[in-house]
């Protein structure tokens, strides 16, 4: 190895471990049998929330506050990026005995 | 067990008809086809509910309502004829399930004879009841008498999707005053 690709070996990695606590990360929060786990979770604004239905029946994911309603049909998943800094309470609203929490920490 | 499902079905909905509590006392004990037919006759009743909801109801919430009961009622029966299928049980019509269905035709019928705000609420104040009583009769007797643990295990599903239905129609209930 040339000290030139050296260098710039090492400057990639050090770039690299600054990017990666920097870098959003993706949390899976699944709906399975009517309760949804983990049914507190704690995120970042810019991370994403992939939701993850594993039931035969269409729910929804619905923050009390407003700041999300995302519909999942049967057997299926669906993302959203968090925006906003706050603890957030969310149900079904097809179900509404389906709730959770979610922190969202700036 | 089965006579107190049956006072407490009649005492909800079934004021006027003997027939249950004839039937209670005539039958001792459930079984699993016997409670696969009273589980999938009382997913039909909410299916045909809903169906005459979507026809007559005029408010929008109700109309989803009655759309997401059509959706969930049919993909739990689904269900259900796919776990009889596999363990190869025909479900047994029996006294209770007949019931069931002559109580809903004729609370079909008294509905059908509303329209506009005054169906509305009386839709969805006859859903509070009727999910009621089903919960009630699962949570009491459908599930703890049934053998098989698949059968078992979907009952309970079914308790929890029908009570997040109730509350559902509170919500409902509650917008509608």
């Amino acid at each position: 190895m040339t000290p030139g690709r050296l260098a710039a070996s090492v400057l990639a990695a050090a770039l690299l471990s600054i990017s990666v606590p920097a870098h959003a990360a993706t949390i899976e929060i699944t709906m399975e049998n009517l309760v949804i786990s983990p049914a507190e979770m704690s995120a970042k604004v810019g991370d994403t929330i992939t939701w993850v239905n594993k039931d035969a029946f269409a729910h929804t994911a619905t923050a009390k506050n407003g700041d999300f309603d995302v519909t999942l049909p049967p057997n299926k998943s669906a993302t959203s990026v968090l925006k906003k800094a706050g603890t957030v309470e969310y149900y079904c609203r097809y179900h509404p005995n389906m709730k959770a929490t979610l922190k969202v920490e700036p | 067990m089965f006579i107190r499902w049956s006072a407490a079905l009649a005492a909800a909905i079934l004021l006027s008809s003997p027939v249950l509590l004839q039937a209670a006392r005539a039958a001792d004990k459930l079984t699993d086809p016997q409670i696969a037919h009273i589980a999938y006759t009382a997913g039909v009743i909410d299916i045909n509910a809903a169906k005459q909801a979507q026809k007559k109801a005029r408010n929008k919430d109700v109309k989803a309502f009655a759309a997401d009961m059509l959706r969930d009622h049919e993909a739990v029966n689904k269900q259900a004829l796919a776990l009889v299928k596999k363990l190869n049980v025909t479900p047994e019509d029996n006294d209770t399930s007949k019931a069931l269905s002559k109580q809903a035709s004729d609370e079909l019928a008294e509905l059908d004879k509303l329209d506009g705000a005054a169906f509305d609420k009386a839709y969805v104040a006859n859903e509070v009841a009727y999910h009621k009583t089903v919960n009630g009769a699962l949570e009491t007797q459908l599930i703890p008498s049934a053998s098989n643990a698949e059968l078992k295990s979907l009952l309970q599903t079914g308790l929890k999707i029908f009570q997040g239905h109730q509350q559902h129609a509170e919500h409902v209930a509650a917008q509608l005053k």
